[in-house]
């Protein structure tokens, strides 16, 4: 059975800023495996500019963002192989992967970095009732067909749900020739970015309706419309709000799901509000030498946080390759909690033994939260407190942990405290 | 216009169509099957809830309870000569009271004199044994081994497949509009023009009682009766291992929770009779009934993980049993809802004894009886896997991550006869977008794999239809 020191799932933005990082920091013996027959992920479908402005200090389309990693990976010399789909990995490293060149074969990891992204949402999933003709598509599908394999599917389009790829594609649609009649969104709030809302729908003069759905489909074989209600606040639809919209289209932007299969077959935990493994501050799993970044951690709104936080993964591994995967010191595990107002926290643990550098502590959270604090505690100690003008469900936090606090801390809580929603 | 003769023309390829044309083709006999459909398999028989009954439900002396047991015993041959997929999963009927227990023992006594085996009374502690998600409700259960599971699309195709390697004609997208009989030939008028035959056999599902009619004199009608359905993530296909029936009681005959073949799990369906026999829509009252009924016998069914719901029309004749009878040349196969699936291998013995009585062919020599499925690497072991791909590198080429379904696969099904044109039809036959990610990813490349291989641009790709 082969070997290698590192392999990374996944050749996306996540999969290619670890190699990358994992390579600076000493580890030759990389391969990522790629499912695409090319690296590079979802950006290569996502046309449009505003990516890179944190990482490059400059607005690159998705595939320039993707361009500017690829190039690294082939400069420092990291191995990938595309067309490759990772099939299974195992508690103890395997990985059994396949593809048309290679047929079937498993090698065995020192250590692993889960980088595999996320799905949508799909129609069956949200169990809207109606037929279920031609003419339904997730709004990331639709951007495959539009920006990959060049056609449009629909002229007369409705959107439900206002997840970023859902407003980045009403502006493509609208661009490419459609009418795009409304996006509808479940929640009383926005799913996306404020910065799409305003660029995507406002620019083009397209509605978003909050607290509303899809009740009903119409069309047998093709698409004829959908009926479209306002909701109550437990989301149930309110009766006599009904509008019926005619149209060949309907895009789905309802959620990203981060894609754990892989993960769960090696035995790791996940957590239930991510649906992302449970990691520590170096973002290893419970499972020993595996460690995960990027969408498959938890959904991130920008590319360049993905970037980020991947390259942290790359380096811990590193490091986890380097000791022959034992600690510097005793490990002293605390847990990291959402409080009032958070839904979740990444990391869940710290190792406050082992701290190799500063803790960036993502979490989202709830409701929208006006004039608020994020208060970062540990027992009675007030760790860390931040004033935020808004904070919205949609939009990650991100407050930074210096390493020095770090060493005598117990459990810690983060909460949103003062203000209202 | 076909100026040919048939001997026998089937109106329908759905499972009893399809089924019934494979045992034709058994014979000396020029057989054509009319589907108004693009692809077999687009009725009924597509949307149902994949079981094959034991044989306790019908009443004793009916065509349901003999054609139920008959095929359920047939299965294990049909699913070995058709290289589709057949586990006897057992089935459990759960009653929440002792005084629902006598509906157990009169289900029991059916059982025993439709000709079931194995049948036992299970009292609830003994049940939540072989099945702990049961509910703590579930006072006993009545438990019947020979219970299986089918995937109901490559059953039906399967049927199709080998009946057009045995020589059986398959015209697609010919919807029939009219029939007349002249002397001894019936003329079929359809969307495709005139087809000439000396035997009929309506197979027509929904619309059988509409065919019988257009030559025959009306005597039942069939009602469409929508069945609602969710289908569950592979995760949550383990929540139960036997199908999971509930007692009919004054709270309705219950929805069934059971594992499907491929491993997810399926929960429905919700009984309602319809007037309008296309509407194949789901309902929110239906899917909260799914929900709320299921409650009752199982616990626990993890409803975040619902990967697609869909719903079904079972054809439900007016006289309460199939309608199965030679009117003359003239052969309905008509009211033919559940146990359907399950009595499909037994029902198309018996409709082909009714053609031979008509026309006394020979038996073809040639017959064979076996169809090859396309290969399914995911279930393969490491080694023949491994063997297939070096033989054929497009197998290694995973296209549905999901379900793990290489380009190979989705090329066969479509190169294969009577394949698939569609979507849909890829769907069905390989999996490809049966998954969690229902299509999301796989859909681009299936359409272009489409495309290509039907020489059509990828916008003409269609869905289904």
């Amino acid at each position: 059975m082969d070997k290698h020191s590192l392999v990374i799932i996944g050749g996306g933005p996540a999969g290619m800023a670890a190699a990358v990082e994992a390579r600076k920091n000493g580890i030759d013996d990389i391969v990522i495996y790629e499912r695409d027959d090319r690296l590079g992920g979802i950006l290569n479908q996502c046309i449009h500019n505003g990516f890179g402005l944190h990482t490059f200090k400059e607005e690159l389309t998705g595939p320039e963002y993707a361009g500017r990693f690829i190039e690294q990976t082939e400069q420092l010399g990291i191995h990938f192989e595309t067309g490759s789909m990772v099939l299974s990995v195992s508690r103890d490293k395997e990985i059994t992967v396949v593809s048309r060149d290679k047929g079937l074969k498993t090698v065995k990891a020192d250590a692993v970095i889960l980088a595999m992204g996320c799905r949508e949402r799909p129609h069956g999933a949200l169990n809207i009732p109606g037929m279920r003709p031609q003419g339904i598509y997730t709004a990331g599908t639709a951007q495959k067909m539009v920006n990959c394999e060049g056609w449009v599917p629909g002229k007369e389009v409705v959107i439900l749900g206002s997840g970023d790829i859902g407003l980045i594609m009403a502006r493509r649609m609208t661009l490419e020739g459609a009418h795009v009649k409304l996006v509808a969104e479940l929640m009383p709030y926005s799913g996306g970015l404020k910065r799409n809302i305003v660029q995507c729908l406002d620019d083009y003069g397209i509605p978003l309706k909050l607290s509303h759905t899809v009740t009903d489909i119409k069309g047998k074989r093709k698409l004829e419309g959908v009926t479209i209600a306002e909701v109550d606040k437990t989301g149930a639809p309110i009766p006599g709000t009904e509008e019926y919209y005619p149209c060949d289209t309907l895009l789905l932007s309802c959620g990203l799901i981060p894609e754990n299969e892989l993960s769960l077959g090696a035995g790791v935990s996940i957590n239930g509000a991510t649906n992302g493994p449970i990691v520590d501050d170096r973002l290893e799993t419970d499972v020993d030498g595996v460690f995960a970044c990027g969408n498959v951690l938890h959904v991130h709104d920008l590319v360049d946080f993905v970037s980020e936080e991947s390259g942290r993964a790359g380096r811990n591994a590193a490091e986890y390759i380097k000791n022959g995967g034992k600690k510097e010191n005793a490990p002293q595990k605390i847990s990291v909690s959402p409080g009032d107002g958070v839904r979740y926290t990444v990391p869940s643990t710290i190792d406050t033994a082992n701290v190799s550098e500063n803790v960036h502590l993502r979490f989202r959270v709830r409701d929208v939260y006006k004039g608020c604090s994020i208060v970062v505690s540990s027992g009675e100690r007030e760790l860390l407190r931040k004033k935020k003008k808004i904070m919205v469900p949609s939009e990650m936090e991100d407050v930074i942990l210096k390493k020095d606090i770090l060493s005598d801390a117990q459990d810690i809580t983060v909460t949103i405290t003062g203000g209202g929603v | 216009m076909d100026n040919r003769i048939y001997d026998a023309a089937v109106i329908g390829g759905g499972v009893i169509g399809c089924a019934a044309a494979r045992e034709l083709s058994r014979y000396k006999l020029d057989v054509v099957v009319l589907e108004r459909e693009s692809d077999v398999c687009e009725g009924t028989s597509k949307a149902n809830s994949a079981i094959i009954h034991a044989g306790f439900d019908a009443m004793p002396g009916t065509l349901k309870a003999r054609f139920n047991v008959e095929g359920n015993k047939m299965m294990d041959s049909v699913s070995k000569e058709l290289d589709i997929p057949f586990t006897r999963n057992g089935a459990m009927v759960v009653c929440w009271k002792e005084s629902e227990l006598e509906t157990l023992e009169k289900l029991y006594e059916r059982g025993l004199q439709n000709g079931v085996e194995g049948l036992r009374i299970l009292k609830g502690d003994e049940a939540r044994e072989l099945e702990p998600s049961l509910s703590p409700q579930v006072y006993a259960a009545l438990y019947a081994p020979t219970s299986g599971i089918v995937c109901p699309f490559e059953m039906t195709i399967a049927f199709a497949e080998n009946a057009c390697a045995n020589g059986a004609q398959f015209e697609l997208m010919t919807e029939v509009t009219a029939i007349k009989r002249e002397d001894d030939i019936f003329v079929i008028s359809t969307t495709k023009g005139e087809f000439r035959a000396r035997v009929v056999l309506n197979c027509a599902g929904v619309y059988a009682d509409a065919v019988h009619n257009m030559v025959e004199t009306p005597d039942f009608s069939i009602t469409a009766r929508k069945g609602e359905y969710m289908l569950l993530d592979k995760s949550a296909g383990s929540t139960v291992s036997a199908t999971i029936f509930q007692v009919p009681s004054e709270m309705g005959k219950g929805v069934l929770v059971s594992p499907t073949v491929h491993g997810n799990l399926i929960v429905g369906p919700t009984a309602k009779d319809i007037g309008d026999k296309e509407d194949i829509s789901t309902t929110r009252a239906g899917l909260d009934a799914v929900k709320s009924v299921s409650a009752r016998s199982v616990s626990g069914v993890p409803y975040n993980k619902v990967i697609t719901s869909f719903s079904g029309l079972r054809a439900t004749g007016s006289t309460g049993d199939f309608i199965i009878r030679d009117c003359g040349c003239f052969i309905d196969a008509a009211g033919i809802e559940s146990p359907g699936l399950s009595s499909a291998p037994a029902i198309a013995v018996y409709l082909t004894q009714l053609v031979c009585e008509r026309l006394h062919p020979e038996k073809k020599q040639d017959f064979d009886p076996i169809r090859k499925g396309i290969p399914k690497l995911a279930q393969l072991g490491y080694d023949e896997r491994e063997r297939l791909i070096k033989e054929r590198p497009d197998y290694g080429q995973i296209v549905c991550r999901c379900e793990q379904i290489s380009e190979g696969e989705i090329l066969d099904s479509i190169r294969r006869p009577l394949g698939a044109t569609t979507l849909d039809g890829v769907k069905r036959r390989v999996r490809a977008g049966m998954g969690r990610c229902q299509a999301g990813f796989c859909s681009p490349r299936v359409i272009e794999l489409l495309a290509q291989e039907l020489d059509i641009p990828l916008w003409e790709v269609k869905k289904n239809g």
